[in-house]
């Protein structure tokens, strides 16, 4: 079992033409996706990697089944490619681009929302993926096998990070949600889709400094999570003012700081490592005695 | 990027939002010349961009040029929070018969837009907040509606103008609210905007925040760069593409992956420790890819750095394999060259153990390969005591 990727779902890859869309195309296949079409209206009728390119996300639900699709064009046309996607109803739309302008993302985020058809995951995020089911994104596909672990996280190679730890349990699903100010997935999302989801006995969470999502998720599993959850949070010592590489990562102020959304997360009984790998020993800890 | 507030009330003026007349200074003739030009009463307001500039004496009215020139000459110079005054704003003096308070933001929270009004105006905003914050109305904006005059009339209400200004005040925020859209910003705020005696309504203070990611529909942002507050090695490193932070340690950091680098940056304050407080001198992701030429520019900027004793290279092998990043490092050492700094080298994941046996069979002296980021860090702040 899985959350929101899973042996039903049919990718179709948004600028599949371009470097990076044909480059994850192909590691996407290999990795057991059923990638049934790509995008480009420039170059309806081609194939990338076997798979053919319809002019629209419309046309590739409606004549090759997708249902699931994944972003990769450059950040000037990110909005428009994410729009078409809503428009098409898509159910699920992973946002990979790194760069988008936060203006793009909140009024695509506001249309998916006015819409109530598409999830939104990202943008800036590696994508989701169900290990050994299905992968939609750029999480490499070895790392570990299928298992009953669910992950969600803000960062992507500390998502890499984390899977290879415990790779001797394996992971339901590992979500990354990426590290833009507004994304369209988040912690809580993904907190409540792993505790209905009968397949992920536990989750870890990751998260960075900035904004207060940590805060709100704390809250949010206070109240709502019964599945064992360990988090990790990155930026202890990160400079206030600064960005850290993420475009969301920064302490403004006393606000977003790391301490602060450790404190929230361990006063709701989250069990928080100092370091990935003292939080991976927390959850095998758990994984052991479940 | 934060804008200076000239810088944001000139791109107010642009939007036809109502500002004071003024022109920077960077010397007491200048501000004299232009207390001169505007006559009467002039305000000389230092230009940093940090909070509580008024508290700290950076703004001073001046009752005429060489009046001017003495208040430019005490305020330049001066160090606010750490930020040294490079330049004045000279205006002309306003006539305030109230102080309101009114900004546009993003609200990451609730993934919105939002609109926050006072008639509490002229103190930190932070302050109304805490200490009354029945008196900071919020009002959330629709992304996809943006703010028409209803809506801007709703705002100018919740700022409790009166009515004869709603008006006025109403054509000035909805010409913000195109400010905030238009130039990409994350924050447009005016505070105080003041209701003059005469009943016009004017943005007497300017902060604007910039989204850099949507740089690339504005080249005009070039000009806002502070290039006297860039750090050379930050400037160098944006040029190569690199994501670099100058910090102020002694263990340089490289790794891919802005959450790993951030994860790595902690885990060696920790290991610091325990050898005098050893800390990073840097943040540096040089991304998934992280090929010998990327891994060359990376090292030879953090090498630049004097204050580095020791690198830690933290590398989780997944699009890219780690024995080509192995290579990598071993190609980038002889690119830079005389490398004697000694080199942490932690790779883990995709084909880790052939990674390491590379960095084995190179054998170079600086290269020191651990398995664990834990014990990698360790070594990195033991290395970097050493050294000093």
């Amino acid at each position: 079992m899985a959350i929101w990727l899973d042996e039903n779902s049919r990718v179709v890859v948004q600028g599949i033409t371009g470097s990076e869309g044909a480059k994850h195309t192909k590691r996407m296949l290999a990795a057991g996706t059923n990638v049934v079409a790509g995008v480009n209206p420039r170059k309806v009728g081609q194939q990338v990697e076997g798979v053919p390119v319809f002019g629209s996300v419309a046309d590739a639900m409606a004549q090759a089944g997708a249902n699931v699709s994944v972003i990769f064009v450059p950040p000037k046309f990110t909005k428009d490619a994410a729009i078409e996607a809503i428009d098409a109803a898509i159910g699920l739309a992973v946002v990979i681009t790194e760069g988008v302008p936060v203006h793009d993302t909140t009024e695509f985020f506001a249309y998916s929302q006015s819409k109530g058809t598409t999830r939104i995951i990202g943008p800036n995020c590696p994508g989701i993926a169900s290990p050994g089911v299905s992968n939609a994104g750029i999480i490499p596909a070895d790392i570990t096998p299928g298992g009953r672990i669910g992950l969600v996280s803000k960062s992507g190679t500390l998502t890499y990070q984390m899977m290879y730890e415990l790779r001797e349990f394996g992971f339901s699903t590992c979500v990354g949600i990426g590290g833009d100010p507004v994304i369209g997935t988040t912690h809580i999302d993904a907190l409540d889709a792993f505790e209905a989801d009968p397949g992920t006995d536990a989750i870890v969470m990751i998260g960075e400094i900035g904004g207060d999502a940590e805060e709100r998720a704390a809250a949010h599993i206070e109240a709502h999570v019964s599945k064992p959850v360990v988090g990790y949070v990155a930026g202890f010592t990160a400079p206030e003012g600064k960005t850290m590489g993420h475009a969301g990562a920064i302490v403004s102020g006393s606000s977003g700081t790391a301490q602060a959304k450790k404190e929230a997360l361990e006063k709701a009984g989250v069990r928080v490592g100092k370091t990935p790998s003292e939080t991976a020993r927390l959850m095998a800890d758990i994984m052991r005695s479940l | 990027m934060d804008l200076f507030e000239y810088q944001a009330k000139k791109l107010f003026a642009e939007h036809g939002v109502p500002v004071p007349t003024g022109k920077t200074a960077t010397t007491p003739e200048e501000a004299r010349a232009i207390a001169t030009e505007l006559g009467g009463k002039v305000v000389v307001k230092a230009q940093v961009k940090a909070g509580g500039r008024g508290k700290a004496g950076g703004v001073k009215v001046a009752d005429g040029p060489d009046d001017a020139f003495a208040k430019a000459t005490a305020i330049l110079g001066m160090d606010i929070k750490g930020h040294t005054v490079h330049s004045v704003l000279v205006e002309e003096a306003s006539n305030i018969a109230e102080e309101y308070y009114a900004s546009f933001l993003l609200d990451r929270a609730n993934r919105t837009f939002l609109a926050m009004a006072s008639r509490e105006g002229g103190m930190e905003i932070e302050e109304v907040a805490a200490t009354n914050p029945q008196a900071l109305a919020r009002i959330p904006i629709d992304p996809l509606t943006g703010v028409d005059a209803a809506k801007a009339r709703e705002i100018a209400v919740a700022a409790k103008l009166p009515e004869s200004a709603l008006a006025g005040a109403s054509e000035l925020l909805a010409k913000l609210w195109t400010v905030f859209v238009k130039s990409d910003a994350t924050l447009v705020e005016v505070n105080p905007l003041i209701l003059t005696a005469d009943g016009r309504v004017i943005a007497l203070d300017g902060k604007v925040s910039l989204d850099e990611n949507a740089d690339f529909r504005h080249p005009e942002n070039e000009a806002f760069i502070d290039v006297s507050m860039v750090d050379p090695l930050e400037q160098k490193a944006k040029e190569k593409g690199l994501n670099y932070v100058k910090l102020e340690g002694e263990v340089g950091i490289i790794g891919n992956g802005a959450g790993l680098v951030m994860s790595t940056l902690d885990v060696v304050t920790y290991a610091g420790e325990e050898f005098g407080g050893k800390r990073p001198a840097n943040f540096l992701d040089i991304g998934g890819g992280a090929s010998a030429e990327v891994m060359a520019n990376g090292l030879s900027i953090i090498l630049g750095d004097p204050s580095v004793k020791s690198v830690f290279v933290n590398i989780f092998g997944g699009i890219t394999s780690c024995d080509a990043v192995a290579n990598g490092i071993i190609q980038a050492l002889e690119i830079v060259g005389n490398v004697t700094t000694p080199l942490v080298v932690r790779l883990d994941g995709n084909n880790a153990e052939e990674g390491r046996r590379i960095l084995a069979e190179a054998n170079s002296p600086v290269v020191k390969p651990v398995d664990t980021m834990d014990g990698a860090a360790k070594l990195a702040a033991e290395l970097a005591a050493a050294a000093a």
